[in-house]
């Protein structure tokens, strides 16, 4: 058992490119659900549309990396508003319903046989990181005294922390603002906010569009560490993993996502790399009989669930979370 | 001395409404709302259907009526938050056919709810100043540079507090609006709706779940709207109330007026006060015992007139 292993390990992905990709997905879903009240379960397919969107521009049609940066953008915009025009006037329980539809149509889309040649099928895309690895600074691993980053991990995880304080920086400056005040009025009670002279609808749509440039850029910083992108990347599991990642940290609050990330990838590490330790060897920590290294696989997740659903009885509000805005639920 | 000129205004207009006849649908001398033969059904309940209503402006005006007669149900049609199968209505003369809620609000026509909506997980204060109209910090990108919605802000809130003060929430300024009792969310919502100033503020059931003691003041909350110039529209079944502040009556009865006039003309109608405030009141009628009932008012409506 090397636990020296096991700890860099942990905190090489809490501070690595990875979690950042989740932070700045579980930051969209903060702007859409945990301010404005917008049930979103398709943050998988803002990702997906901001993957796929810059590879593949790049890989399928040969246009250059910042092309396909616009094009991710662009493609976010157009999901949102697809997405909002036709449910933002119903109640957020069919906003739920079209967006785990749509990212699902996304992922099935991409992942088609008949358009092979587009999207690459169930291979997905992968090539398109060149422009990116070309502006690295880094010539060598990083070198962080808890862990080290190979150059490019370095380099992505970089992109992806100035990314995740860009977004965290925007919702600060939004939600102390009047339009704040507003979003966050209509996730309680969007009659009473209409019935004051505000645009609900625009204001529900903007809140989408923006959540969804959040996701879209997970998306990207996601497909560049991987240096590829594969339909199964953004399956449903994806959205909920940003949702733990949002209830852990805490809803409707600027570093929320940021913490719940860091401390969900560090807990999910750990736990994997100890099982993985525990269950190697002649002479396991764990027996055989008890446990094999394949089951252990799988005891990260059961044991990270258990964490959750405990947090959520004794901490429902998150870390950051205030414990009397959960105790009020009156209307 | 402003302050006096209003108030003398606010006194002619109420004056104003002694020639006005006392029948469904009369008019009146300055109308700020105007509604022609508006129906709104659902399946095969019409429930609203009304074919001529004027709102004095300047005065309190109280709809009443016994459950289910459409009393809400007209205001949402009025306010935009429901569309009638037909009809027109206008505010200070703007036809507001097809308007949505919200541009009717901004135009100064601002509703309260029956079940307040007060927005739980902000605190009082925020509440508040979400009710200000036309705010720059309110378009997104303006929204993230403080400096360009800072003095709105500032002064929004001076307002906020003095509202807060006259409502006697001002202790309550930094607690969660969820936190407040039924009354004080009575009054929070007025105060809120003051803050976009409106012309015409419309309460529904303003009185529903108070304590007695909030009640004396909520009335005299009442009152000054209209002695600070604004037109005051309200449903409530409190009668206490309706006798004591308003300066003319509504009466609505399936779907329909079945009566109109001040205060002691209404209740005097031995009809009404049989069929919607007397001993009856808190009883179910059966549809023949109403029917019954609303031909009488009718008739005794159509004597008074003559």
């Amino acid at each position: 058992m090397d636990w020296g292993f096991i700890l860099s390990e942990a905190f090489s992905a809490a501070f690595g490119p990875t979690a950042a990709v989740f932070a700045l997905a579980a930051i969209g879903l903060n702007i859409h659900f945990g301010y404005t009240g917008l049930l979103n379960f398709g943050q998988a397919g803002f990702m997906a549309v901001g993957a796929y969107g810059l590879a593949t521009s790049v890989q399928t049609y040969g246009l250059s990396f910042w092309t396909g940066l616009g094009v991710a953008c662009c493609a976010s915009i157009v999901l949102a508003l697809l997405l909002g025009i036709p449910t933002l006037r119903l109640r957020a329980d069919y906003l739920a319903i079209a967006t785990i539809g749509a990212s699902e149509i996304i992922r099935l889309t991409v992942a088609s046989d008949s358009l092979l040649d587009t999207f690459g099928g169930s291979n997905g895309r992968s090539g398109f990181t060149g422009t990116f690895a070309d502006l690295n600074p880094f010539t060598d691993s990083l070198d962080l005294g808890l862990f080290t980053l190979r150059p490019y991990t370095a380099w992505v995880a970089l992109v992806g922390w100035v990314l995740v304080a860009l977004a965290c920086l925007i919702t600060w400056a939004l939600m102390r603002s009047p339009w704040g005040r507003v979003v966050k009025s209509i996730r309680e009670d969007e009659e009473a906010v209409r019935s004051l002279g505000k645009n609900v609808f625009a204001y529900k749509m903007q809140s989408l569009v923006l959540g969804g440039l959040f996701g879209s850029m997970a998306g990207v910083v996601f497909a560049l560490d991987r240096s590829a992108i594969i339909p199964s990347d953004v399956a449903t599991d994806t959205t909920f993993y940003a949702y733990a990642v949002l209830l852990l940290g805490g809803a409707a609050r600027v570093f929320g996502p940021v913490v719940g990330s860091i401390l969900f990838y560090f807990v999910l590490i750990l736990l994997g790399t100890f099982f993985a330790q525990a269950t190697r060897g002649d002479t396991p920590l764990i027996p055989d009989w008890l446990m094999t290294s394949q089951q252990s696989a799988i005891m990260r997740f059961i044991l990270l669930g258990a964490i959750i659903i405990v947090l959520m009885v004794y901490r429902p509000q998150g870390i950051f979370g205030d414990r009397r805005e959960l105790a009020i639920d009156g209307r | 001395m402003a302050a006096e000129s209003v108030l003398d205004k606010s006194r002619a207009a109420r004056a104003a409404l002694d020639g006005v006849a006392n029948e469904p649908g009369a008019s009146k001398p300055d109308p700020l709302l105007v509604a022609d033969d508006i129906t709104r059904a659902f399946g095969g309940l019409k429930a609203v259907d009304i074919d001529h209503l004027e709102i004095q402006r300047g005065v309190i005006t109280a709809l009443i009526g016994p459950n289910g007669a459409g009393k809400t149900t007209f205001f949402n049609l009025l306010t935009g938050f429901d569309q009638p199968d037909s009809g027109t209505w206008s505010f200070n003369g703007k036809s507001l056919k097809g308007i949505p809620s919200y541009r009717v609000a901004r135009l100064g026509m601002i509703r309260t709810f029956q079940l307040t909506k007060v927005l739980a997980k902000l605190t009082v204060i925020e509440n508040m100043r979400l009710g200000a109209k036309g705010q720059r910090g309110e378009s997104m990108l303006a929204a993230m540079f403080s400096w360009i919605w800072r003095t709105e802000e500032t002064s929004n809130t001076e307002r906020a507090d003095s509202l807060l003060g006259r409502f006697k929430l001002d202790t309550k300024r930094e607690d969660f609006a969820g936190s407040l009792s039924g009354g004080q969310r009575k009054l929070l919502e007025m105060a809120r709706s003051l803050m976009a100033d409106p012309e015409l503020i419309m309460l529904d059931e303003p009185m529903a779940g108070v304590n007695p003691a909030l009640k004396q003041s909520l009335l005299g909350h009442v009152k000054s709207l209209r002695d600070e110039g604004r037109t005051v529209f309200f449903v409530e079944h409190d009668m206490d109330m309706v006798r004591d502040i308003s300066d003319w009556v509504i009466v609505m009865a399936q779907g329909r007026i079945v009566a109109e006039g001040t205060p002691s003309n209404v209740m005097a109608n031995p009809a009404v006060i049989d069929a919607y405030l007397g001993a009856h009141h808190d009883s179910n009628l059966s549809v023949e015992d109403e029917e019954a009932r609303l031909r009488r008012v009718r008739e005794n409506q159509e004597t008074a007139g003559e």
